[in-house]
This record gives C-alpha cells, sequence and structure tokens, in this order.
C-alpha cells in the first residue's frame, strides 16, 4: 500500500523527527515536510521540504500534486514569535486553510492534529485528573489554549463534515527530552527559577521519543478520536527544582505577574499567563484511553523524561545537597 | 541517623514519589503526621472506637460530622486512621481550600482533594479509603448552640459515588470538635469582605487575638459505624434521586444516632472541670 504523509511544522524539533521516523519506514512512499522556514542544517533524509505558508491556500495545491493520503499537523506554535496575532494567526487561520484544503481532496484518509492538554486549562476548580471527556472549568481566553481550543474545534467540525476521513486529535502534556525546547523547558535552565509563593503544582511531561511514536502510529493506523498523551505520573515543581539541582525563588503571585510581564516586555523571557496558571495550579491528564487503544505505554514516565531533560543538559548539586554531601563525608 | 539522612538526601533530591492527586506518602508520614499527632495524644486525648469497622483494604468511604468552627477534626480523623486503622484517608475538601496559598498544595500533600464526583469516584475506583463531611461550611461554622445537631447533607453526592464505586459507606461520629472554638457569634459583613464563608465569635476569639486561636482541650471521641452496604444497588441506581435522598437520609440518621450516644459516653468535655 502506497502511502504519502504531510508533516506540517516539520522544521521545528518533534515535527522535524516525526518526519524522520516517517522517511525511514519502507511502507512509505513519499514524506512530504511543510513549514514557513526551511528545516535547520539536519538531514531529513529522503523528507521532501515545501515552504509554504499555511495561511495561505498554497497548501491546497500541495495535497492536491501530491495525492497525499494522510496529514499530521504539527505547526501549533506555543509563543508569540513576534507578535501574538501572527502568532494566533498562524495557529488558527493556518489550520483552517489546512482542513480546507484536505475537505476538498478526496484523496486525504486520515487526519492528525497535535493539540495539548492546555485546553483543560489550569484552576483551582479542575478535576485532579483530567479525561478527554472533561470539559475545561474555564474556557481559555487567550493565548495558546485558546488557540488550541478553536483548533480543536474546527477540526471536530472537519471530523463532522467528512466522517469517511480518520480524524484523531492529540492532546499532549509539556513535550520534555534533550532537543525540546519550550518555555517550561528554558524556565527549568534557568539558575534561579521563580515560583509562586505557596502553590506547588503538579506537572505531566510526555518524552520526546513517546510523542514521536504516538504520533508515528496514529500516521499509519486508524485511530479516530482524541487522546491524552502524558508520561505516567506526575511530578511537583518543588521536585522538579529539586531534581534540576536548583534553588527556586518563591514570589507572591501579583510580584510573579508583574515581572513576568516585565520580563516578556524587554523580551528576556516570555511568560505567559497561561504559564503563571501551569505553575500555580498545575494539571494532570489521564491516559487510559491511549494505552487502551494502541496498547502501549510511553516508555519515559514524567519523572523519567524530565531526568533524561536533565542529563542532556547537565545537574548540578544543589547547595542543600552539597551541604548534606559535605556533613556526611566519610 | 543513617535512616534520617537517606531521607533528607532524597528530600533534597527531589527522589520521591508523589501521586496523581498530590499525595505524598513520605511528607505526610515523616513530616505532617508528627506535627498533628500531639494534638491528637495530649491535647484532645482522642479515643478511637469501632476500628473493625474500617476495612484493612480496598476502597470505602468515610462519612463523618463536621464541627469545631476551625476543621481540626479533619486532622484528626486523618491520625486516627492513619495510627489506629493503618490507612491513609483521602479527604475530600472545600473548594476554598485550594484557592488559598499554602493550604492548597500542603492539603494535596497529605492525601486530601476538592470534593468533587470525579475526584471521589476516581479515588474509590483505585481502591483507597476517601473521607467526607456532607455538612461543609453549615456544619464547620454552625453556633454552639446547635452542637451535636447534624445539619443538611448536600446533595448526596457521597452517596452516588459510593453506590457507583460498589463501596461500603462507613458512618462516622466525631464528638469533642464543638467544644475546640465555641463559636457564640458571626462577623458576617468582615467575613464576606475576606471571602470567607463566616468569620467566627468565640469566647476567646477575637478578645485574646491569636492567642484566642488556641483550641480548648476537650475530651475527643471517633468512632466508626458499622459499614452501609452499597453493592445490593444496581450502579445505575447512582442517578436514582429516590435512592440517592433515601441512603442519604439513613447515613444522617446513623450518623445523629451514633452522636448521641457516644456523647453520653464520653461525659463531660472538660472532664477536669466536671462541676462545668
Amino acid at each position: 500500500m502506497t502511502h504519502t504523509v504531510l508533516v506540517t511544522g516539520v522544521s521545528r524539533h518533534i515535527g522535524a523527527r516525526l518526519a524522520g521516523a516517517l522517511a525511514a519506514d519502507p511502507e512509505i512512499s513519499r514524506v512530504i515536510g511543510v513549514d514557513t522556514v526551511p528545516p535547520r542544517a539536519r538531514d531529513l533524509g529522503r523528507v521532501e521540504f515545501v515552504r509554504v505558508d499555511l495561511r495561505s491556500p498554497d497548501i491546497a495545491q500541495v495535497i492536491a500534486a501530491a495525492d497525499v493520503d494522510t496529514v499530521v499537523h504539527m505547526s501549533l506554535v506555543s509563543v508569540p514569535a513576534n507578535s501574538r496575532s501572527a502568532m494566533k494567526e498562524h495557529n488558527v487561520i493556518g489550520t483552517m486553510q489546512l482542513l480546507a484544503a484536505c475537505q476538498r481532496s478526496p484523496a486525504v484518509r486520515r487526519v492528525v492534529v497535535r493539540s495539548t492538554t492546555a485546553v483543560y486549562g489550569s484552576t483551582p476548580h479542575d478535576p485532579a485528573v483530567f479525561t478527554e471527556e472533561s470539559e475545561p472549568v474555564e474556557v481559555a481566553h487567550s493565548g495558546y489554549a485558546k488557540d488550541a481550543h478553536e483548533v480543536e474545534g474546527y477540526v471536530r467540525g472537519f471530523a463532522r463534515r467528512r466522517s469517511d476521513v480518520v480524524t484523531t486529535t492529540l492532546r499532549f502534556a509539556n513535550f520534555m527530552g534533550p532537543g525540546v525546547d519550550s518555555p517550561l523547558t528554558r524556565y527549568f535552565r534557568q539558575p534561579l527559577p521563580p515560583t509562586v509563593l505557596g502553590f506547588d503544582p503538579r506537572l505531566q511531561f510526555v518524552h520526546e521519543d513517546d510523542a514521536v511514536e504516538v504520533l508515528r502510529r496514529m500516521a499509519l493506523e486508524d485511530h479516530p478520536g482524541t487522546f491524552n498523551v502524558a508520561g505516567e505520573g506526575v511530578l511537583l515543581l518543588s521536585q522538579c527544582v529539586r531534581r534540576a539541582g536548583r534553588l527556586s525563588v518563591p514570589l507572591p503571585s501579583p510580584l510573579f505577574r508583574l515581572l513576568g510581564d516585565a520580563a516578556r516586555a524587554a523580551g528576556l523571557l516570555d511568560f505567559s499567563p497561561e504559564q503563571l496558571a501551569l505553575i500555580s495550579h498545575g494539571r494532570a491528564v489521564d491516559t487510559l484511553r491511549l494505552a487502551g487503544t494502541l496498547g502501549w505505554k510511553p516508555k519515559f514516565t514524567s519523572a523519567a523524561a524530565f531526568d533524561d531533560f536533565l542529563r542532556a543538559h547537565g545537574v548540578s548539586d544543589s547547595l542543600p545537597l552539597s551541604v548534606l554531601n559535605y556533613l556526611t563525608r566519610r | 541517623m543513617e535512616d534520617f539522612l537517606t531521607f533528607l538526601r532524597r528530600r533534597v533530591t527531589g527522589e520521591y514519589e508523589v501521586d496523581e492527586f498530590g499525595f505524598d506518602p513520605e511528607l505526610n508520614d515523616r513530616v505532617l503526621l508528627n506535627i498533628v499527632r500531639p494534638l491528637y495524644r495530649k491535647w484532645f486525648r482522642v479515643g478511637a472506637l469501632g476500628l473493625e469497622n474500617v476495612p484493612v483494604e480496598g476502597g470505602a468511604l468515610v462519612v463523618a460530622n463536621h464541627s469545631g468552627t476551625l476543621p481540626i477534626d479533619a486532622l484528626m480523623l486523618q491520625v486516627a486512621l492513619h495510627d489506629e486503622a493503618g490507612r491513609a484517608v483521602r479527604l475530600l475538601g472545600a473548594d476554598l481550600v485550594y484557592q488559598l496559598p499554602v493550604l492548597g498544595h500542603l492539603s494535596r500533600k497529605s492525601g486530601h482533594t476538592r470534593a468533587s464526583p470525579e475526584d471521589a469516584d476516581r479515588l474509590l475506583r483505585k481502591g483507597e479509603l476517601v473521607g467526607v463531611f456532607p455538612e461543609g461550611f453549615k456544619g464547620v461554622g454552625k453556633p454552639f448552640s446547635q452542637r451535636y445537631k447534624l445539619q443538611r447533607f448536600g446533595r448526596g453526592g457521597f452517596v452516588s459515588s459510593a453506590i457507583r464505586a460498589g463501596v461500603p459507606i462507613i458512618p462516622c461520629a466525631i464528638v469533642g470538635a464543638e467544644e475546640i472554638y465555641p463559636k457564640i457569634g458571626d462577623l458576617p459583613t468582615l467575613a464576606r469582605a475576606l471571602g470567607l464563608p463566616y468569620l467566627p465569635i468565640t469566647p476567646l476569639f477575637p478578645l485574646l487575638g491569636p492567642l484566642g486561636l488556641i483550641p480548648l482541650p476537650s475530651k475527643w471521641l471517633i468512632e466508626f459505624g458499622e459499614p452501609i452496604r452499597t453493592d445490593r444497588f444496581d450502579p445505575d441506581d447512582a442517578d436514582d434521586p429516590m435512592v440517592v435522598f433515601n441512603q442519604t437520609d439513613e447515613v444522617r440518621e446513623r450518623i445523629q444516632a451514633q452522636l448521641n450516644v457516644l456523647r453520653l459516653r464520653r461525659g463531660p468535655a472538660f472532664p477536669p472541670l466536671s462541676l462545668f
């Protein structure tokens, strides 16, 4: 059976790894990667790169010309590169154009969309663990989570109109791993990560290898529906900071917000309100549906994924650990 | 000493397990419970009865009366079940707790979570011992004159959860909490301004300032009653309001009857002052 897979967002880390993994599969005849910027020097093997801005209708021509049958939409950005409106346009208008193109194409049989567990939000009123059926307590009214929420809305609309197409939505927890560069990984690489005074959220991570594996399986098999994807277990923020050998600086939430806004305005750090909500209230999701459907579990637990990220970036002994080592030396 | 140092090392390097609700059993056993245990043993001299009614393992729902102005009874119930029955109770707490800094995450670390059907169902499915105070703020914040009178039991969501999970309900009576901060008045306007459900006046608070926050050393008894089975119902009955209301009433009456007997059995709240 011949497969032609189109991967959007191929110039980003996970997108590139997925395209590489698909290209290595002899079952797949062509892998076409699209993005707005060319991929970095990285060797993508036989992946054919096409530079397309998803916001333009050009994507329809690519899909039609290559007889694409599987579309993996990875191009969801969580950080405004230059402006929030450009990010929103990229995420929402880009998805609309892509889905419009898929809807017109008779060849497309499978669509996999990357979403995020951020769609559940993060408030003190949340259930401890979200299942795919849980409604967010508060629908996001800004930023990445709102984009993802709207994207999912369009995907549901598409799935209704093209019920013959297998449509899969994957809600990923925060990516973690040696090659991941996200606001959260940058946060953990700071020498003194600030935390919100009096809050210690539960966090969940999905290792990049597991993320690629889930996407690869979904691109090759028919599993319609929405799935949470996260490593088993949770880590508390305080636990992450300790594992990283860092000392955190607890700030009262209003001061945290103020400094976060100032850092963002100065372009030092990108810290959005939904990240503040996450590191105040945290979030955990249930992944039974994914495990049951694929008969597979992520290889890395949340803790193992975080440790793997730390190994790649070097861990130093924290001050308390050094003191303890000094006191217990033999 | 060796053990303590490995414990410290684990804590400092973050090498410990926390469950999906944020429960940190090690911190709970080695730190948090040790802080409240003196209150249990020395201050309130709590006696625990009917421990044979607490299952050794598997899911069950402990339903207790709630009183005392501040939810100290929740802490004492936790120590009783941990020390005397060997079980970590997972209490379902008010929303307010999880909005507040410090209190919210300490509560999660000691195993508790926000009262919601999702969380209750999930804990019971996992075979945990769940504890709930269906009176909520109506119970804990009731005036001293209403002591040992059970308040309304909400909508009976706890019964639905027990039926869905097919786990027994263990009625639990707590005597002694009523006397720790006798609430003789209320400051509703100030309470509203602070976003609190009530702001109590007790004989010592706010008169003595922070000293007024020391609970009076009443004698406590906690009794676990005979389990009420819910596996005689069909899981679908969890959505039948008639079944749920009747079952809620039965649990409420059982606890009220238990309370009346237990109160007599305890005798005076402050034994050395038996004339009082």
